[in-house]
């Protein structure tokens, strides 16, 4: 099982994520450079968070224009699982391999904080070890992670059981309180159809060690382990 | 060519006297574009010259200290062929100006000071002062600052990951934005800012420069009037997503091979101080082809590339032949190199323009023979009538819960979230103690090991008595650090002063210089870099003397990390030192009773050693499971702030020995204590440990589930105690006008 994680400049949690795939559960990780064409061998691509053409013009708008990403959706498109977190999510939002788009934080504050999200659904590549209704605390950290779709896509969402993650307090409840940046039906994840495409504002790789305060994200990286 | 009048001198912020020297180091009349170039490098800024013969006084070795003042960073080995590099710096009156921009580029400046060394940045810390939270500039300010900081620091994924924030009036015209950077590197790695090998080729990496911040180091010399808004011309624009290309180029080319001799940002006057600088070091001259250099716009003149104080720009000397490998690794970062010039034999600053040489001026007369001031010192009349503080005519208050909150809910005291929630502080997934703590904590991946480090300083204590404030601003910091598990390493400062050229504002840095001093020496704790910042003051009103202290401290195994809130119902909660009956220069004298009088606590330095001593030896013993430091407000919210700094916090009930005013006993805020909590059983080893250091311990109190009650004055429910804690803030600052 190989993990390779893009680097777009301005790319900032490259690292964080290669170091969870390498160090936390031993697999191999590999980066994967904008300006190549090559995944090299990768099973799981990652997008990681960060600033990638440092959110100008728009997050995302102008990393997905990058080589890399062209063979990414390629291989997203085949069925291989791709992870976008944060800055990753946004890309996959641009490219239209995920729907809609994240708006500026209703605050208008950047956002880093450690929130509550209930697993809405078990069945993607990315979730197979959570149990549905799961409530798992993991970081977030955004300036633009106000979901946004139209009514229609999100009803499409809603009744293909696409909404993967949702902001929600600590007994799993989805309430106004507990959604931190004013995204649509508290939406944090969503995938596509094919549940190999994840895209999620939380970040994962900061909750996979006890010592970082909590474990609640490996279920993520363990679950598209268990695939290969 | 222009003529250099009286007018043109005194523009420059230049003195008559010193514009004599400038005739003698020259041996004629300098031209204009040379004028420019003495009045950047004899600004306060950047010559330090009124207080460069007290900075001499610093303790600066120690058997771990890598690298001193003197350089972009101080280096100080932790051991395991690992050093760690920091500095602050401050960024006042940019950030007054334009909030945003003065702050971002403050923290992309202090990034650069410590990736130059040949680190990677692993946090950022910062101290920030403004005036009270009630005025609309305050608000302003504020927002401004931490939104600048967090578009920085976010942007190249380095967490910002503790500070402090205070309000007081003094800062209403000259806030206060100092930033801290610290950073790990190769201890056989580390790059300095030298330039050596005549011949050697100059190289300017980053982006191109631009007509921005031409005598931003002068501005920041110079006193605010009316209209200070009026400079924003001056204030440069930061561009996070360069630098965080530039700190990867610079991090690769340092790893690739042996290209790079000696390489230094271009921060306060730009390509002058930074090619001047680097020549100093090496005892080599340099000339520089500025028709060679990029710049965003036709037609600049040598005077404005030599200023300019455009962002995200560095330069290299370059081993003769590596030129080449060096532009790849920038090209493939999507940045330019170019070669401006090269190191010469004769120790001079030669300028070409068009062919032409337009500058030569030699090397010493910028640096070492720039002009040094012994200002005349006099001890302020305030000093005697401020205090003769007469705690009798202070009234003891009826009801210590309503005291108690308003302390909890005084901005100086208030939970910092909305202020921390704003930065990144979790990237880089190393953060095990994030903000909120008495210090933030960062683990080295793959090590045992982490790191802590705090920024402290109390201001209104350093207005009272500077040598008493100086001194508790080391302790502060390194008590700060104990509590968390960590031994003190070395401090940086940014020392925060008003106009030097007033004597009471002279004594006042004096006497804060001559404290910390003393403390550094006995806390073992050497300074190794930091920054002067005088002429903060508006109008004549200088800010409180504010000498801000980082300190960094090592943990040499991460079982000992430890946080300041209470961890389970039963435990037993002590008091390592004790409390003296002094309220002088508190928050509670200040807020309650309006009075700003001291004298400050005492501080015997020998004492706190023995104290931080205490606490790590407890803490490395195991028997410790939260510790946190008394400070403003006293034991009386240092407790509260045990039970509310954690989510799912737990109540506490104390008694304890009252020989001494109430309020005192509460809220005075004698030095030298910390806050434990432990198993029962464990009492006698803590007692032992104690008293191997001669320190005394007071068992106060148990944590208990969900009431906060100390003795019979004190008995509220825990979460009346956050809700005032935590709401101040976003209270004052959601929803009132915008930015």
């Amino acid at each position: 099982m190989k993990f390779g994680i893009v680097v777009l400049p301005g790319s900032n949690c490259d690292h964080d994520c290669y170091h969870v795939a390498r160090h936390v559960f031993g697999k191999e990780a590999e980066f994967l450079w904008h300006k190549d064409r090559d995944l090299k061998g990768a099973d799981c691509v990652i997008l990681p968070g960060g600033f990638s053409y440092g959110d100008y013009l728009r997050p995302g708008a102008i990393g997905r224009f990058s080589p890399i990403i062209r063979e990414v959706v390629d291989f997203a498109k085949k069925g291989g699982p791709v992870l976008g977190i944060c800055n990753g999510f946004q890309v996959l939002t641009e490219t239209g391999l995920l729907p809609g788009v994240l708006l500026r934080n209703r605050s208008l504050r950047f956002i880093c904080d450690s929130v509550y999200l209930r697993v809405e659904n078990n069945k993607t590549r990315f979730t197979g070890t959570y149990s549905k209704k799961d409530v798992v605390k993991m970081p977030i950290a955004h300036n633009d992670g106000n979901y946004f779709a139209d009514e229609d896509t999100l009803k499409g969402l809603e009744d293909d059981d696409r909404i993967v993650f949702r902001y929600s307090n600590r007994y799993g409840e989805i309430t106004k309180d507990s959604n931190p940046n004013g995204a649509c039906l508290n939406i944090a994840g969503i995938c596509n159809r094919e549940g190999n495409v994840l895209g999620m504002m939380p970040h994962p790789e900061r909750c996979c060690e006890s010592i970082l305060g909590g474990e609640d994200g490996k279920g993520v990286f363990l679950s598209i382990i268990d695939c290969f | 060519m222009v003529v250099i009048s009286k007018d043109i001198v005194k523009e420059h912020g230049l003195s008559e006297e010193e514009y004599k020297s400038i005739l003698g180091c020259l041996g004629r009349e300098p031209n204009l574009l040379e004028l420019g170039i003495f009045s950047v490098m004899w600004s306060e800024h950047c010559s330090y010259k009124s207080s460069r013969m007290y900075l001499k006084e610093f303790p600066t070795e120690g058997p771990h200290i890598i690298q001193g003042p003197g350089e972009n960073a101080g280096v100080v080995d932790i051991g395991g062929g690992m050093a760690v590099v920091f500095k602050m710096e401050s960024h006042n009156h940019p950030s007054y100006i334009e909030p945003y921009q003065g702050a971002a580029t403050g923290v992309g400046g202090i990034l650069r000071d410590v990736f130059t060394m040949g680190a990677r940045p692993v946090a950022i810390l910062n101290s920030l002062r403004f005036g009270n939270l009630d005025e609309t500039k305050t608000r302003f300010l504020l927002k401004g600052v931490v939104a600048g900081i967090a578009g920085y620091g976010n942007c190249m994924g380095v967490p910002t990951v503790g500070g402090e924030v205070y309000f007081h009036p003094s800062y209403s015209g000259n806030c206060l934005v100092n930033a801290m950077c610290v950073g790990l590197v190769n201890k056989k790695k580390i790059f300095m800012g030298k330039a050596a090998g005549v011949g050697n080729p100059l190289l300017y990496v980053g982006s191109s420069t631009g007509r921005d911040g031409i005598h931003g180091a002068t501005m920041a010399s110079d006193v605010f009037g009316e209209g200070g808004e009026e400079r924003r011309p001056t204030v440069q624009v930061g561009d996070p997503f360069t630098e965080k290309l530039l700190l990867e180029a610079c991090l690769e080319a340092f790893k690739a091979g042996e290209y790079i001799i000696g390489i230094q940002d271009m921060g306060a006057a730009g390509l002058t101080s930074s090619s001047v600088e680097m020549a100093d070091r090496g005892g080599v001259g340099v000339e520089i082809d500025l028709s060679a250099v990029p710049t965003r716009e036709e037609g600049m003149t040598p005077y404005e590339i030599m200023l300019s104080e455009s962002q995200e720009r560095m330069l290299i000397v370059a081993k003769e032949g590596r030129v080449g490998d060096i532009e790849r690794i920038f090209r493939k970062w999507g940045l330019k190199a170019q070669v401006v010039g090269r190191v010469i034999e004769e120790p001079s600053l030669r300028l070409i323009s068009k062919g032409k040489e337009v500058a030569n001026i030699p090397i010493h007369s910028l640096t070492s023979k720039a002009p040094v001031y012994k200002r005349p010192v006099k001890r302020p009349d305030y000093i005697d009538r401020a205090n003769k503080l007469e705690t009798g005519s202070v009234s003891l208050p009826g009801d210590m819960n309503a005291i108690l909150l308003k302390l909890l809910s005084s901005p100086n005291i208030a939970n910092k979230k909305w202020i921390y929630r704003q930065y990144d502080h979790m990237v880089r997934t190393s953060t095990v103690v994030l903000p909120g703590s008495d210090a933030a904590v960062i683990r080295i991946q793959g090590t045992n090991k982490a790191i802590a480090m705090t920024v402290d300083c109390n201001s209104r204590y350093c207005y009272l008595d500077p040598f008493a404030g100086g001194m508790s601003a080391v302790a502060e910091a390194a008590r700060n650090l104990a509590a968390t598990g960590a031994r003190p390493l070395a401090i940086t400062d940014c020392l925060n002063f008003g106009n030097p050229e007033r004597p009471e504002i002279m004594w006042q840095f004096r006497e804060a210089v001559r404290g910390m001093k003393q403390a550094c020496i006995a806390l073992e704790t050497p300074v190794v870099s930091g920054n002067v910042s005088f002429y903060n003051e508006t109008s004549g009103e200088a800010v409180y003397p504010t000498p801000s202290v980082g300190m960094v401290g090592l943990i040499e195994d991460i079982s000992h990390i430890t946080t300041q809130w209470f961890k389970n119902d039963g435990d037993v909660i002590a008091l390592i030192g004790e409390t003296r009956e002094e309220l002088g220069g508190s928050e509670y004298l200040s807020l309650i009773h309006g009075i700003e009088d001291g004298p400050p606590p005492s501080i015997d330095i020998i004492r706190e050693k023995a104290v931080i001593d205490t606490c790590l030896d407890a803490i490395r013993s195991g028997i410790i499971l939260s510790a946190h430091d008394c400070s403003e407000g006293g034991l009386a919210v240092a407790l509260a702030k045990a039970c509310i700094s954690f989510e799912d916090g737990l109540g506490a009930e104390m008694e304890i020995e009252e020989d001494i005013r109430t309020d005192a006993m509460l809220f005075g805020e004698s030095h030298s204590r910390i806050i434990v909590s432990l198993k029962e059983d464990k009492l006698k080893i803590l007692n032992e440990i104690a008293s191997n250091h001669s320190v005394p311990i007071e068992v106060i109190g148990r944590v208990k589930k969900n009431r906060f009650k100390i003795n019979r004055c004190i008995d509220l429910p825990v979460e009346s105690l956050r809700s005032v804690w935590t709401e101040t803030l976003g209270k004052n600052l959601n929803g009132r006008e915008t930015v």
